[in-house]
């Protein structure tokens, strides 16, 4: 076990994955002689080689499409997104061509994407998003929103096993803010299996990235243990089983993401509840996400944008009392 | 002024030699030519008769696609287009597969999921097509990236239509393969007509292959109805990306002879045009061009149409036989499993 930030983890998992498989080539808009815009493969063109930490041009859609075909030739490619609001320019590669090639051709298409995402630090309109929602609509896709440092390890290592297009949304906030204990060996964790992050009773707050530690934040504050935490982990696909068996135990449910509001992952969560344990509620489902607009530049702006501790804590006593 | 470099005819056997073919081959291509347009000549019949779902396209003018694919090497890899049935047959898809495609049957290459051209058999080294054009072609520049990263001969061919030219997926495939010099042949098939707009609302040069220079590599014009030229042209460019020149584009001009699919009567093509390419006809060039230089007898003519017509009747019969996808299926394989990665590509 070595103490590592969330940003560290990532990198861990690449360099470990690039080591072992030499079908595992990484791609991206600075990854190479700069190391990635964050620094996650800083070190890696030195041990790898230009061919295998490969600086592409600023052309999302061949960075995509250039992977599509990679893996098709038995590669495994990881690209890297400089930020993740730069997933747009590539949609076509991965929704028209990447997630519907098994489908109906029959071709297996296993690449990673890695999405730096999420705000906090006036990121601005186009540095900031959460666009994991928009892909979880997407058959063929999967979609993992790690939320600590030993996830991010294992996620990341399955992501690329994966046999399937996979973006791997990396929460910017958390990249040097979390740093715990992550064991050295390699290792995986299933995608689509949530995690609990903090055990309670009487609330079931579902969430994924940085939001599980606003979600921890708020239920400490509130400090009557009461608050079950579920870490969804990955959002496509989504541990149904483990957000019900929660729900039904504490019949109440908040659904919170960093994401905006209207059409968002939570609605899909809200709505799975409402269908499956309805019975089982004491009170209707809680949403806590960003208000439908873009992500603002000013830090007071933003501020008010993304959901923080005392919006989930006044949803967490409205729960109470209801 | 052109910058691209406009390719010769091909004009004796001997040059055709020189150029990679016998007399063999150069039956073989014929025989590939003559069966691209047999199966979409029974593809409208079947159309007709109500036997195909949704629309149908075809790729009359643009036979010489064949030519393309008989210069890959068994190892190389392409991503074929709507206009290129040649391609498939060439690469020796099976007619009856390829019948059973077009009515959605289980034996289609996609299994009742995909329609039309939209298919490929992966174990012939051919990538499904998508309709967003010229998606491919990024795609096909990341097979060559795989090449290059494993240091093999084996090169890429990317096909597109001069009315996907006009999309930015043209610009970041062809840029990114010239700034790498990747082992990836772009292919235009251009039929003039996307849908009903012409090529000068497309693009505003003479001509796409003088893109290439600006992107860092060649660029050849070639008569699209000239099997020949095309297959020397494209051998010229998939050798030279295979010993590491990179890319080329070939832009092969052609006339798309028939509508956009099926339910377009391409009123928007003059009538004088499409008399002008019908004399042109790559199969009836083609033909002439072997009785006058390959002393191709009447005998060997009559023998290659028959033996296709009973080829094309037998796998009409077999598609017919194929049944159509069990709706119990509709959810198999939206994601793919470790064991479809059990391929000779991901080993």
């Amino acid at each position: 076990m070595a103490e590592m930030t969330y940003l560290q983890a990532i990198s861990d998992a690449l360099r470990g994955e690039m080591r072992r498989d030499k079908r595992v080539f990484v791609i991206g808009e600075d990854v190479g002689v700069y190391g990635g815009a964050f620094k996650v493969t800083l070190g890696f063109q030195e041990e790898f080689g230009a061919w295998r930490v490969i600086d592409a041009p600023l052309s999302e859609t061949a960075i995509v499409g250039g992977c599509t075909g990679a893996a098709m030739m038995g590669m495994r490619p990881v690209a890297e997104m400089q930020f993740a609001d730069f997933i747009s320019c590539a949609w076509d590669q991965l929704v028209t061509v990447a997630a519907k090639q098994r489908y109906r051709a029959g071709t297996p298409v296993p690449i990673t994407v890695r999405l730096p995402s999420g705000g906090g630090f006036s990121g601005g309109p186009f540095h900031s998003q959460n666009p994991e929602s928009s892909f979880a609509h997407i058959p063929g896709l999967k979609c993992v929103c790690p939320a600590t440092p030993e996830d991010a390890k294992g996620l990341l290592i399955s992501a690329i096993e994966d046999p399937n297009p996979v973006l791997y949304f990396e929460h910017k906030h958390l990249y040097r803010r979390i740093k715990t204990e992550v064991p050295d060996e390699r290792y995986t964790i299933p995608l689509g299996k949530a995690r609990t992050h903090l055990e309670g009773n009487e609330i079931t707050v579902v969430t994924w990235g940085a939001m599980v530690y606003t979600a921890e934040e708020a239920a400490r504050e509130l400090g009557d243990g009461s608050v079950e935490i579920i870490d969804l982990r990955t959002v496509l696909p989504w541990d149904k089983k483990a957000v019900l068996e929660s729900v039904r135990k504490t019949s109440k449910a908040l659904v919170l993401h960093e994401d905006t509001r209207t059409g968002g992952f939570g609605a899909e969560i809200a709505a799975t509840i409402a269908e499956e344990a309805f019975e089982d509620l004491d009170a209707p489902v809680k949403r806590i996400a960003a208000p439908d607009a873009p992500v603002p530049f000013s830090p007071k702006l933003e501020k008010a944008f993304i959901p923080q501790v005392e919006d989930v804590l006044a949803g967490l006593r409205e729960l109470t009392e209801y | 002024m052109a910058i691209a470099r406009e390719a010769e005819p091909i004009g004796s056997l001997k040059e055709v030699r020189e150029a990679g073919l016998d007399r063999d081959d150069l039956l073989e291509v014929y025989r590939k030519m003559l069966t691209t347009r047999g199966i979409e000549e029974r593809g409208h019949i079947l159309y007709r008769q109500g036997k195909i779902p949704g629309s149908f396209y075809t790729g009359r003018g643009n036979e010489a696609s064949v030519g393309v694919a008989t210069a890959m090497g068994p190892d190389d890899v392409g991503t074929p287009l709507h206009r290129d049935m040649g391609v498939h047959v060439a690469r020796g898809v099976e007619p009856w597969r390829i019948f059973a495609q077009y009515m959605g049957r289980v034996d289609g290459p996609t299994k009742g999921r995909d329609g039309n051209v939209h298919m490929a058999d992966s174990r012939l080294g051919l990538i499904a097509m998508v309709s967003h054009l010229p998606a491919m072609l990024p795609v096909a520049v990341g097979c060559a990236l795989a090449f290059r990263i494993r240091e093999e001969k084996r090169v890429a061919v990317g096909w597109f239509g001069e009315g996907a030219s006009a999309r930015g997926d043209t610009h970041e495939a062809m840029n990114f393969a010239g700034v790498r010099r990747l082992p990836v042949v772009f292919v235009c098939d251009n039929n003039q007509w996307a849908y009903s707009t012409p090529t000068h609302l497309e693009y505003a040069t003479e001509n796409l292959a003088g893109r290439a220079e600006a992107y860092g590599f060649e660029g050849v014009v070639v008569d699209g109805t000239d099997v020949l030229a095309v297959y020397r042209e494209a051998r010229r460019a998939i050798e030279k990306a295979r010993e590491g020149g990179g890319p080329t584009l070939l832009e092969c001009l052609t006339l798309r002879m028939e509508g956009h699919a099926v339910h377009d009567d391409a009123f928007y093509v003059p009538k004088e045009m499409f008399e002008e390419w019908a004399r042109n006809d790559p199969i009836e060039r083609f033909r002439a061009w072997l009785r006058e230089n390959a002393d191709l007898s009447d005998d060997e003519e009559g023998e290659i149409a028959s033996g296709v017509k009973r080829l094309l009747a037998d796998a009409m019969r077999r598609a017919e036989e194929s049944p159509e996808p069990d709706p119990a299926t509709l959810l198999d394989g939206v994601y793919a499993s470790p064991e479809d990665l059990d391929t000779p590509h991901h080993k």
